[in-house]
């Protein structure tokens, strides 16, 4: 359950459909993230580009581990521009007991920032700057330069 | 034909190249001066699967995609 938008998420909208979706499915516990845009260094907002094939891949993958505890994952995420305090990301485990879901949105969320194919730019006056210095190499780059 | 593609921020249109192999392909990308620091620091993907060997051969018809550093979120 992978769900992209175009621009800024609708966090309680969302929120409440994921609720409603498991209100039934005897989960205990639901526990989301949300990542929302803060203001810092005079940006106006960030944008996103995203490859969805190799998203959608690398969420399965996730899926499937998720499913091996008896949980699940939710993940929506912005596509194109987002302006301060907008939210472009949320990312919800659902499971039986607290534990596994409190340990499974950490894990789950740092290798999203380390491997998703999501990539950042601040947005400033009018203009669109990726941010490479906030942004980590995908693990085995670099193959093509030798 | 192999069709290259650059994404995110690599501003560079696809390309498209009868090679065989990525040693080929790596040795065409290492003479574009402006590629230099996205191959030292980008993923690759055959078919839209990351890879981590320059070792196999390419078919016609494979995609090969460099993935720039991530930062989704």
């Amino acid at each position: 359950m992978l769900y992209l938008y175009d621009g800024a998420l609708n966090v309680p909208k969302i929120l409440e459909d994921w609720y409603a979706q498991e209100a039934q499915s005897n989960y205990g516990a639901y526990i989301p993230f949300i990542g929302t845009v803060r203001s810092e260094d005079g940006i106006d907002g960030l944008s996103f580009d995203i490859y969805e094939p190799i998203l959608n891949s690398w969420f399965a993958s996730w899926q499937k581990k998720a499913q091996e505890k008896g949980a699940i994952i939710k993940m929506a995420h912005s596509r194109g521009d987002v302006l301060l305090h907008e939210s472009s990301y949320i990312a919800a485990v659902f499971s039986p007991k607290r534990r596994v879901a409190l340990e499974f949105i950490d894990a789950f969320v740092e290798d999203f920032k380390a491997s998703a194919p999501i990539w950042k730019y601040d947005l400033k006056d009018g203009k669109r700057r990726y941010a490479l210095e906030r942004s980590t190499a995908i693990k085995g780059s670099g193959l093509l330069a030798n | 034909m192999v069709r290259v593609e650059f994404l995110g921020p690599i501003q560079k249109d696809a390309l498209e190249l009868e090679i065989t192999d990525l040693r080929q392909l790596a040795a065409i990308l290492q003479a574009d001066a402006s590629l230099h620091e996205w191959l030292t620091n980008s993923a690759v993907a055959l078919n839209d699967t990351l890879i981590s060997s320059l070792e196999g051969t390419l078919k016609d018809g494979d995609k090969i995609s460099l993935l720039p550093p991530v930062c989704g979120g």
